[in-house]
Parts: C-alpha cells; structure tokens; sequence
C-alpha cells in the first residue's frame, strides 16, 4: 500500500545558507542506498523535505532497512499517496489505510491535516473534523486524544495528497562527506569499525589502512578487515582500503627494540604511515579505535606516547566507551560477526607477554633511535608499495 | 609460481579422467535415473556402474552401496539411522577419542539428546585401547563408531581386531566404520572388520567434491535420513547425483588401479625419507613415524617454538601448501584430539603441521619442501613471543 516515504533530517535544518549542500548530499546518499533495492525510486527536495516515490512495485521492508543506514535521516515515514479525487475518497483512502496498517484499533489518535494548496475543498481544520468523524464511525473502538495521542495521523493535501501515520527511527547524523575526510586505522578487531561508523556518522569520508603482515598474519585476516570496510561502508560509501605490508617493519622493531615496548613502538610507527596516506589523500585527521585502559598500550601513558608522532588531529571515539558497549554497537551495526572471526591470532608472537602500561614517551624516543637508520626508507618503501582496494557495500 | 600441493588429506585435485566422465554425464547423459524413457535408462548405468566398481574393490554387493553427498552426511547418517532405529534396544553409543567433527558432533548431539556415550581413550599412538573398548560395552550398547585412519596423523585402527571384539560381546551391536582417509589408499573391506557401515568421500581420492558413498551391509537395518521420492531403496531420496557418482565411480577405479597402487606403496618409501630429512632439521619432531601403524599419506610434525599458522603462510609464501591441524577444525585453535592424544600439550598442538601425500605427489617435491623448512625455519624462530 506505501507508494512513497518521507524523509525527515534533523540538524540539516539549522545549516543556513549551506543548507541546500547538506539536502543535496543527503538525497545522493538516498539514491546510493535505493540503488541497490528491488524498484525504481525517485528522490526529490520539496519544501524542506525529502520524498523517495517508488515508481514500480518495491520491498518495503528492504527500502527500509536501506533507509535506515542513511546518515543525516531522523525519521523514515512510509506514505500512502493518492490522487486528489475529493474529500470522499480521500476519507476512505484514510479509513483503508487505518485498517490495514494498524488490525488491532484499540488506540487514541489524532489527525493532522496541512494544505500546500489553499484551493482545496476543505480547509486544515476541518479535514481534521471531518476524517475524525469518519474514522470514529468506523471504528467504534478508536478514540480520539488531541494532546497525547498514539498514532498521530498525518495528510498533507499538495499535488498528490499524502497519509502516513508510522515513522521508523533513522540513524542521525548528517550525510556522508559534508564534513571532510578522514583515516581509520582499521584492524580485524571489534572496535575499530565501530569507530568509524561513529566518525562517519558525523559526515566523515572515510579511508581506511589497515596493517598486513604475512605471513604472521593470514590472506583470510585481510579478506576479513575488507568485508568490514566493506559493511562500513554500506553506511557511508565507498571506502578507499590502503594496506600495507607491516611485516619487514614489524620484524625490524622486534630485533631493536625491548619488548615489552614493541606494541608502543608498532603503533607509533602505524600512526606515521597513516598520517602519511591521510596527508596524500586529503584526509584531515586519523580515527582509531582505542579505548582508555582496554588494553597495556590503551592506558593514558600508552596513547601519551602513541599520540605523541601524530601531527594531525586523532579522533577516538570509543576512548570511553567500556568493552561491552562497543560489542553492543558493533552487534547494531553488523560488524561483530565478521570481527569474531579467529583469524588474527598469528601475529600474537609480536605482543610481549608482559608489555609495558606506563611507557615514558623519552625513552620509547631513545629506544626507537635503533630503527632510525632504517625506518625511515622502509615506511617509504611500505607505503610504495601500499595495495588499494575499494570496498563499496 | 611453483605449486607443491602437500594437503591432500584436505582434499585431492581432480582426476583429469573424473572431470571428463563427468562431463559426458553432464552435457551428454544427464537424464534422471528414475526416468523411464531411454536417457533415464543410460543415466542409471552411470549409478548402477559406480556401485559395481565400488562394491568389486570392497568386496560387497553393489546394492549395499548408498550414494550420499560426501563423508559428512554419510557419518551423519550412519550414527542418527542407527540410533532412530535401535533406540528401543538400548541407549548406549561409543566412539573414539580421536574422530572427525562429523562423527563427534552427532554424538555430542545424541548426548543432548539423553544418550549414554563414551569416548573411548586411546595408546599413545593413538590407536584405540581394546581394553578400555571392551569395558566400555555393555548390555545396552547399540552402536559402535571408530574411524579406519585419523586425519590428522594418519594413525590406522586395528579394525578387525575392533570388529570381533565388538561382534563377539554382542553381534547386533552396529559397527560402523568412517573411511574417508583409508579408501583410496589402503585395502577397505567392511567385512573383515564386520562393519555393518562404512563411509566413504570422493574428493579425497581425486573425485568430485559433493560427492560419497555409505556402505550398508545387507539386512542392517537403520532409518533413512532424508525422506523423500524413495530412490536408492528409500535409503536416501533426491535425485541421484549422476555426474558426482559417475566421478566417485571412476575415481575409485582409478585409486585402486594397479599402477596407483604402485605409486602408492612407493609413497611410503618417500614418506620415510621425508620423515628423516624432517628430523634432521633442529627442533623438529615427527608424530607419526612408525609405518606400519600410520598411513602412507600424512605426515603430522611439531615445530618446537614455531606458530604452525605462520609455517604454514610462510611456506604459501613459496607456493608449498600443507595445513595446520586438520582443515576442519583450525579455526577453532586448541580443538585437536588426536594429537592431545599422542601426548603433545597446547603448544606443541598449536606447533604442529600436517604434510599430505597423493600419487601425484615426487619425491623432488618433498625435496623443495625440506629445503625451504631449512631455510624458513630458523629465520622464523627468530621471532617468538617473549
């Protein structure tokens, strides 16, 4: 019965003069997730609002669940629309839907009637009379609460007159890209596309590294980071995916340095290669995520020392998050089940069995002085030989 | 790039004569077999031929062969058929220590389900104790389940041996027999070991995958898994898998052929050789060395101090494929029963590889291989967890 959904945003609307690049993002991001349901859709801007009108037959609940991962989207409303052919059809069209959408009528409701078009039969006050009228005839059981009802039952008379009464939750957020770019250190782990989905979110591009080191780490570990990216990016659109060979650097670190530092040292080194990537592809900060006290090389000293390469901002948006929290998340989202997956824990040998909590950042610098005639040719090299792949869900 | 496939436990490439076989059944005779016009007539050939070869190899009759979709459902089958069928004569299954996921799950299942099991310990070689098997028999036993040799060492059970002592406490006991690894390479016959069944899976003898057989020895009596338009006896209904039994058919021919058998046994000479090549290389131990208990096919070897995953990515790395554990089960690290068995703790389970053999495979192979073991070894010792 639904031809059509409104779609509703939330802080696009106090964008001011750029609003109008916030809507026309926000409808290309409408158009990619509709790309890949069964129907053909148009999407239009109308009056500080957005229309999806399916021109064939769809599948509502798989137009919902596109629409849902749409960033910058408040409110999903399926929408019956009908040619205007009088007042007497429009009500039975309101008593039809009614019936169908809700079997069970033991609820109070109020109708909510707006004309665009001031030339209609009735106006606002008394489309609400009368369809409240026609509705309690009908449904005896139905009552009506003007102040607090349970189904608010909407009509706006334009062109096409439009009846909807449900509205799904979207995500929030604002639409992919209208913030700039950034880069996500992506491992296979559970929470760093959490972290990413949160900063995207926010209408970050994302591009995503991710650090492969074989043949401690397996040709399944890599397919696995690109299916997140890949779920990721249902969200948020293509994500450019750069990895790189970690294991020549990995190697060189474990035979100069103390161990129980090699985790410090790893990330700080990561940091570099991703700032560098961020910096060639017009990123304008990394993501990552970490989460204080999660693990030895989490605490504050830890991302003290971390941070401590970086010169670009670090964004963390799990840094409070505690473990279970991100799970839950990452469950919503669907990427926990592809995280799970035990693929990653060859590289283990490369985490001391008792790495340090409190590293000083003096002498992790001193320490790191034993790569320094190498390091920098094989970030170099790393990064030559970086692999790129698209990953678009 | 060099490829030296050394993981043919997990499964074998495809005989080029199977895929041909194959083909004619697919573009030329693909009618179905229940079918009563002519092409139906020409596509039961190909099944009826296939338990022909199949029943000549084992000595049985053709119509005590079940064509099913490979080993996981012909364990499947046995176990839940059995147990549908004799429940009534008491509730006690028993199996080994050591077997397949596709044996140990169903009787982990009927353990939920209210069966008594026992899992029969083994030696240190991990040959079944027949002192432990004989007590663990009792009045309600119905069925008895022990693979013919163990994926993950190629350790062989003494089946005749299991058999009689099974029969002789009591005959109506079922016994069944999980054949996967052994069909192909060693001698099979359910009935000298007075298996009532005996699974057997295509692709590990350069067949098709999908496709396998379930021996039922005439007169035992056990219930269908899969209902449906009644083909092959009402054992298993569907459509027969021409093309899949067809390959199988051929594949066993091919596998029992005189020249295979050759190669075969001359595997075990190259296995040897392997073996103290294996040893030679400093903190390398062999699991399964003595030949007469262990088939002539796996190889299973601890690398002391070594991540058999990154030996493993490491040799991919030089085009040598082999396998950590059994392929089934190396997702879920720490799952490794027959090697617990042999004695070995978590780490030398989590360093431990298996190198496995077909026809195809050289000597010179196995050379490349050491050869690359001496040199990659050491380099990966180097990095160990401190």
């Amino acid at each position: 019965m639904y031809k059509a959904f409104l779609l509703k945003y939330g802080e696009i609307g106090v964008k001011g003069k750029n609003r109008h690049l916030f809507e026309d993002a926000l409808v290309r991001d409408i158009e990619r997730v509709l790309r890949r349901v069964e129907g053909d859709f148009k999407v239009s801007k109308e009056s500080g609002r957005i229309f999806a009108v399916a021109g064939s037959d769809f599948d509502y609940d798989e137009a919902i669940g596109a629409l849902s991962k749409v960033f910058g989207l408040v409110w999903i409303c399926p929408v019956v629309q009908i040619e205007d052919k009088g007042f007497k059809d429009l009500s039975a069209n309101v008593i039809e839907y009614i019936d169908k959408a809700y079997p069970d009528k033991n609820f109070t409701f109020k109708v909510d009637a707006r004309r665009a078009r001031k030339d209609y039969e009735l106006n606002s006050m008394q489309i609400n009379e009368e369809l409240g009228h026609d509705l309690l005839e009908r449904f005896p059981e139905m009552k009506v609460d003007v102040h607090d009802p349970d189904v608010l039952i909407s009509v706006e008379v334009r062109n096409m007159i439009n009846i909807y009464s449900k509205a799904i939750r979207g995500p929030g957020g604002m639409p992919t890209g209208t913030a700039g770019s950034a880069m996500l250190l992506l491992s296979g782990g559970i929470d760093s596309p959490v972290a990413g989905y949160m900063i995207a979110k926010r209408g970050v591009k994302i591009s995503a590294v991710y650090f492969h080191a074989p043949p401690y780490t397996s040709e399944r570990a890599k397919q696995k980071v690109v299916d997140l990216a890949r779920i990721v990016s249902s969200y948020c659109g293509e994500i450019e995916l750069n990895i790189i060979d970690f294991t020549e650097i990995q190697l060189e670190i474990y035979k100069q340095c103390p161990h129980d530092e090699m985790t410090i040292i790893m990330r700080r080194v990561m940091m570099r290669i991703a700032q560098e990537l961020a910096d060639e592809s017009g990123c304008m900060g990394l993501i990552t995520g970490e989460s204080i006290g999660q693990v030895a090389s989490q605490t504050m000293h830890g991302l003290y020392c971390t941070n401590a390469v970086c010169k670009m901002p670090v964004y963390r948006p799990l840094i409070a998050f505690d473990k279970q929290d991100i799970v839950s998340m990452a469950e919503k989202i669907g990427t926990y089940e592809t995280s799970i997956q035990p693929f990653e824990d060859c590289c283990t040998i490369f985490v001391a069995k008792h790495p340090v909590t409190k590293p000083r950042l003096n002498v992790i610098e001193k320490h790191e002085k034993a790569l320094e005639k190498v390091l920098d040719d094989m970030v170099a090299k790393a990064i030559e030989n970086v692999e790129k792949v698209i990953c678009d869900g | 790039m060099r490829e030296i496939y050394l993981d043919n436990a997990a499964t074998t490439k495809t005989e080029p004569e199977v895929v041909e076989i194959m083909n004619k059944v697919m573009l030329e005779d693909f009618g179905n077999p229940s079918s009563k016009h002519k092409k139906g007539v020409e596509a039961e050939k190909y099944v009826r031929n296939a338990a022909e070869i199949i029943s000549g190899i084992m000595k049985t009759s053709a119509k005590e062969i079940v064509f099913t979709s490979g080993a996981t459902e012909s364990n499947n089958m046995a176990i839940f058929g059995t147990v549908q069928k004799r429940k009534r004569y008491g509730d006690h299954i028993i199996t080994s220590a050591i077997e397949h996921a596709s044996v140990r799950e169903p009787f982990l299942e009927l353990e939920k389900q209210g069966y008594r099991v026992t899992f029969v310990e083994t030696d240190n070689n991990g040959v079944i104790n027949m002192d432990a098997l004989k007590a663990a028999l009792d009045d309600k036993t119905i069925l008895v389940s022990i693979m013919h040799v163990n994926n993950e060492t190629g350790v062989i059970q003494p089946l005749e041996d299991i058999g009689s002592t099974v029969k002789s406490f009591n005959k109506d006991i079922i016994f069944h027999v999980d054949a996967v690894q052994s069909f192909g390479k060693l001698p099979v016959r359910p009935k000298k070991y007075q298996a009532d069944l005996l699974s057997v899976s295509a692709h590990k003898f350069h067949g098709p995958k999908g496709a396998g057989f379930l021996y039922i020895k005439d007169g035992t009596g056990i219930e269908p898994f899969i209902y449906g338009g009644g083909q092959q006896n009402k054992m298993r209904s569907g459509t027969e898998n021409t093309p899949g039994i067809a390959g199988l058919g051929k594949a066993s021919e091919i596998a029992y052929s005189d020249e295979t058998q050759m190669k075969i046994q001359h595997l075990s000479d190259i296995r040897t050789d392997f073996i103290k090549s294996l040893e030679s290389i400093e903190g390398v131990r062999v699991n399964s060395t003595a030949s007469d208990i262990f088939a002539p096919h796996v190889v299973s070897a601890t690398f002391k101090g070594l991540r058999s995953e990154v030996l493993l990515h490491s040799l991919e790395e030089e085009g040598i494929y082999i396998s950590s554990g059994s392929a089934c089960s190396s997702n879920r690290p720490g799952l490794s029963f027959a090697l617990s068995a042999l004695g070995l703790n978590k780490t030398e389970v989590e360093s431990t590889v298996r190198f496995s053999f077909s026809k195809y495979t050289t000597e010179d192979e196995l050379k490349v291989c050491i050869e690359v073991l001496k040199e990659k070894v050491p380099f990966l010792r180097q990095f160990i967890r401190r």
